[in-house]
């Protein structure tokens, strides 16, 4: 009895050490960028354009270009993301709707670089250079099966109920879903979208060969981008402590702006649930 | 009778079902299509030298020669490294916060274990740079060296930039996945069986035992989901692990991934061949991503099927 006693409260002690550790890993990340961050950051810094080491510069064009691309991948992966969820909540249980489910699914964990890969042989080559484009169209392909599989979920909360009241006045299933299941769902889409918005604008390994980067504002398609992630990472990578400085600061823009859109999901959705 | 399949045939129904089918196969077209023109890419590549590829030794641009092997070694043994230290970590956590804390306790500290997964892998990058690897190299790896220097892993000197700190900064990067899923699993098990279980006596411990013992399969899903995700990591890791394309037993010395050797030459590689054998690479690791993650899912949905079957 004694011994059950002992390896039970070793057992939840290990347990429990091991679950403060965690989160311990990202109080010290969190506050080391803080801490990092904030001495470099300043107005200049979010507005101007990179510079040599030694002569400032800072983030303006990089934030600009993440929001851009944001844009613009949004503007193509929601709609279709949104599309397919709510094909496979409202009519996906055939083999086709089963086949798409575990194939959104699987590309999930696929790892983005393969996207930039891809994109990079379907669009930069053909094209001849970097774009804007070509970076925003390697992230919307990472929204869409993340969007996918939220709506999919939040779709399918929607009760029984309400599709069988509507059907039953009538209604044809193309009404029903538009009219009554989709507004129903929609918030817990848009909590779906915006954490696809934040996870994609992490992204730097899709953006390397797609967007490239560029030290200058620009909003031309056609073009080469800055964004956040590829200038944190070269900066982070260059010899010169300046630089690894202005990382951090970039950094520390980056990170509050996802934090910001996850804990506010999680704060509204937590209030209607 | 015409007029009646015509209009069904031109009926809102059938349109609407239609544009959202042809969306869904967008998914379908979309793997297909990557398939397609990465071997496309990469066919000089695969016509050149063929299954050697994948065993090849060398990587040199400038000769022309171009061998995988190392680059497979290097992911491999990184994420091996990683899902070795994450796994009783993650189920560690997701056992706390499912089976032992209070509700007030795990719900926010989950929160937090969630947020980690939100951080860019640049981020994880950045600080492993200027944090992790300099408190590796003060202070974990010269004990290690000392006690276990006689190993082959824990050989030579360590400069805190190799696999290990590579696999460590991935166990971190993964720890937060595999313990979401794990937790989600872990609620799957019926409520029943832990209530039987505390019923005949059982303490806290050995009814975490008997659940654990019923999500095993979807427990290894998790694991080889992180492993997937392990695979492949690029940016945090390409900080990190040295990048040199050698094969050492030595876990100090640096390694090279897949995923990292692409997004290091991928711009500046000149030539049709070079390029063709990056794509290769690319295809490889996309095959590779896919097959775990479709192992994983399949494993993971096999522990929801159980229970509902079990009632």
């Amino acid at each position: 009895m004694d011994s059950r006693r002992i390896v039970n409260s070793i057992a939840t002690i290990t347990t429990a050490v091991a679950a403060f550790a965690v989160v311990g890993v990202l109080v010290i990340i969190l506050s080391y960028i803080s801490y990092q961050g904030v001495s470099s950051l300043s107005w200049q810094f979010l507005v101007e354009t990179p510079k040599p080491v030694g002569e400032g510069g800072g983030i303006g064009n990089a934030i600009v270009g993440s929001l851009i691309m944001l844009g613009l991948a949004s503007l193509l992966g929601v709609p279709i993301g949104v599309a397919v969820g709510t094909y496979l909540s409202e009519m996906g249980d055939g083999w086709f709707g089963t086949t798409v489910r575990f194939v959104a699914d699987t590309l999930i964990g696929v790892p983005s670089i393969v996207f930039g890969v891809f994109i990079y042989a379907l669009v930069v080559l053909q094209q001849g250079y970097f774009s804007t484009l070509a970076g925003s169209l390697a992230l919307a392909l990472i929204m869409i099966p993340i969007i996918t599989r939220t709506t999919e979920e939040m779709t399918k909360l929607v009760p029984k109920t309400m599709r069988e009241g509507a059907l039953a006045l009538g209604a044809p299933q193309w009404r029903v879903t538009l009219d009554i299941v989709l507004p129903a769902a929609l918030s817990g889409i848009a909590t779906g979208v915006m954490l696809a918005v934040a996870r994609v604008l992490g992204e730097t390994a899709p953006l390397l060969f797609t967007a490239f980067g560029s030290r200058f504002y620009n909003i031309y398609l056609d073009e080469p981008m800055a964004s956040l992630t590829v200038q944190i990472y070269n900066y982070a990578i260059s010899p010169f402590d300046e630089w690894h400085d202005k990382a951090w600061a970039a950094t520390m823009v980056l990170v509050g702006m996802i934090l910001l859109i996850n804990i506010t999901m999680r704060y509204v959705t937590r209030k209607r649930y | 009778m015409n007029t009646a399949a015509r209009s069904k045939f031109l009926s809102g129904d059938t349109f609407f079902r239609l544009a959202l089918a042809s969306c869904a196969s967008l998914i379908l077209l979309i793997v297909i299509g990557m398939v397609v023109v990465m071997t496309n890419n990469s066919w000089l590549s695969i016509k050149e030298f063929g299954i050697g590829f994948l065993y090849g030794t060398t990587w040199d641009p400038i000769k022309g020669q171009f061998g995988a092997l190392p680059f497979i070694y290097g992911t491999i043994v990184s994420a091996l490294l990683a899902v070795l230290i994450a796994t009783p970590l993650s189920i560690a956590v997701a056992i706390f916060f499912v089976e032992q804390a209070p509700k007030s306790i795990a719900r926010p500290m989950a929160f937090l274990v969630e947020l980690l997964a939100a951080i860019p892998s640049v981020v994880y990058g950045l600080w492993a740079i200027f944090v992790l690897a300099p408190f590796l190299r003060e202070y974990v790896y010269p004990p290690l060296q000392t006690y276990l220097g006689w190993l082959p892993f824990f050989s030579g000197s360590a400069t805190g930039l190799g696999m290990l700190t590579g696999g460590i900064i991935l166990a971190i990067m993964i720890t937060p996945i595999i313990t979401a899923v794990v937790r989600d699993v872990l609620e799957a098990v019926p409520m029943t069986q832990r209530e039987a279980a505390l019923a005949l006596g059982a303490t806290d411990w050995e009814k975490t035992r008997i659940v654990l013992a019923n999500a095993s399969s979807g427990i290894a899903g998790a694991v080889i989901l992180g492993l997937g995700r392990a695979i492949g990591e690029t940016m945090a890791i390409t900080m990190v692990i040295g990048n040199r394309p050698q094969i050492s037993a030595s876990l100090f010395e640096p390694g090279y991934t897949i995923a990292s050797v692409i997004a290091n030459e991928f711009t500046e590689a000149t030539g049709e061949l070079y390029i063709s054998a990056l794509v290769e690479m690319c295809l490889i690791l996309f095959v590779v991503t896919f097959v775990v993650n479709a192992f994983a899912k399949l494993l993971i949905l096999s522990v929801g099927n159980k229970n509902t079957a079990a009632g």
